[in-house]
């Protein structure tokens, strides 16, 4: 099973605890009410769902139900960071820079790429 | 020459008669509940009127007397304590504000005991159960089989199961099956 850390728990919980919740960082215009029809439907609708890594927000619903943010690889599933929300976006490349690469546990490196329900 | 073993027959409406001696699943008795939400500045007015202080730290809990706090959530605890408690007037002591709610006919308490008993639980429940990762007095929201539930371990080898009242006959049911797979 996925093990995901809850940066609130702080340890790595069963993906079975968890829930994903989008992407992250969607600022909502303020006002709103200045914003064209053509960028609210972004902020509403469109989303990047690129593949390999991408901001997201994860909820442990059944844990302590707070949402948070996590850098995911879509491809293999493996979390690069959790962090709090609120908190600002990581840097990616310090992220990916061998000298910040935390010793992850064996369960995150799996090749299979396992679809976590939405 | 191979020896044919027949399993034992069972009825599937058996499921309140548990015959296994290493485990036991019974019920709790009534309790008085209450949904503790609170920001740090009410924690200590609030762990003053309750006399626990409110565990902070993740997977923790508290207790005094019959009266325990478990921490849920950096903001949201559950108080369990006997059925007569005074809690909810010792809680409107505390002149901070806070969201105190009654649940204590929502939720239905499940004692599992005995030698074996992490592995019962673990047979719905995907966390950690050994002592290290859940030591006596870890208590935290979790899921069992397809519900949810608060897991708190009392002892080495006892654990209460607090589900929701809805869903009690699944958990009682799934924990009395879960025991007889784990019998020693």
């Amino acid at each position: 099973m996925l093990l995901i850390k809850c940066p609130y728990c702080e340890e790595e919980r069963p993906e079975l605890e968890f829930r994903n919740a989008g992407e992250a960082h969607l600022v909502r215009a303020n006002p709103i009410i200045e914003q064209s029809d053509d960028d609210f439907a972004g902020f509403l609708y469109f989303r990047q769902n690129p593949k390999g890594l991408q901001f997201e927000r994860w909820r442990h619903i059944h844990g302590c139900g707070r949402f948070f943010n996590a850098v995911r690889d879509s491809v293999s599933d493996k979390f690069l960071t959790v962090y709090k929300a609120g908190d600002p976006r990581p840097d990616i490349d310090t992220l990916l820079s061998p000298a910040a690469a935390e010793p992850e546990p064996p369960a995150t490196k799996r090749p299979r790429a396992k679809k976590v329900e939405v | 020459m191979v020896e044919i073993v027949q399993a034992t027959r069972r009825h599937p409406l058996q499921a309140g008669q548990l015959d296994v001696a290493s485990v036991s699943v019974t019920l709790a008795d009534n309790a008085t509940r209450i949904s503790l939400r609170a920001r740090d500045n009410a924690v200590s007015a609030l762990s003053k009127a309750l006399g626990i202080t409110l565990p902070m730290k993740p997977k923790t809990s508290a207790s005094n007397g019959g009266r325990a706090v478990l921490w849920l959530g950096p903001d949201e605890w559950l108080i369990i304590d006997n059925a007569d408690s005074a809690v909810v007037a010792d809680l409107a002591k505390a002149k901070v504000l806070n969201s105190a709610v009654d649940i204590s006919h929502r939720n239905v308490g499940i004692i599992v005991a005995g030698k074996g008993a992490d592995a019962v639980v673990n047979g719905g429940c995907p966390q950690d159960l050994s002592l290290k990762a859940f030591p006596v007095g870890a208590a935290s929201r979790t899921v069992l089989g397809k519900i949810e539930i608060v897991l708190w371990r009392t002892g080495e080898d006892v654990f209460r199961v607090e589900c929701w009242r809805s869903f009690s006959n699944y958990a009682y049911a799934f924990l009395q099956e879960s025991a007889r797979d784990v019998a020693i």
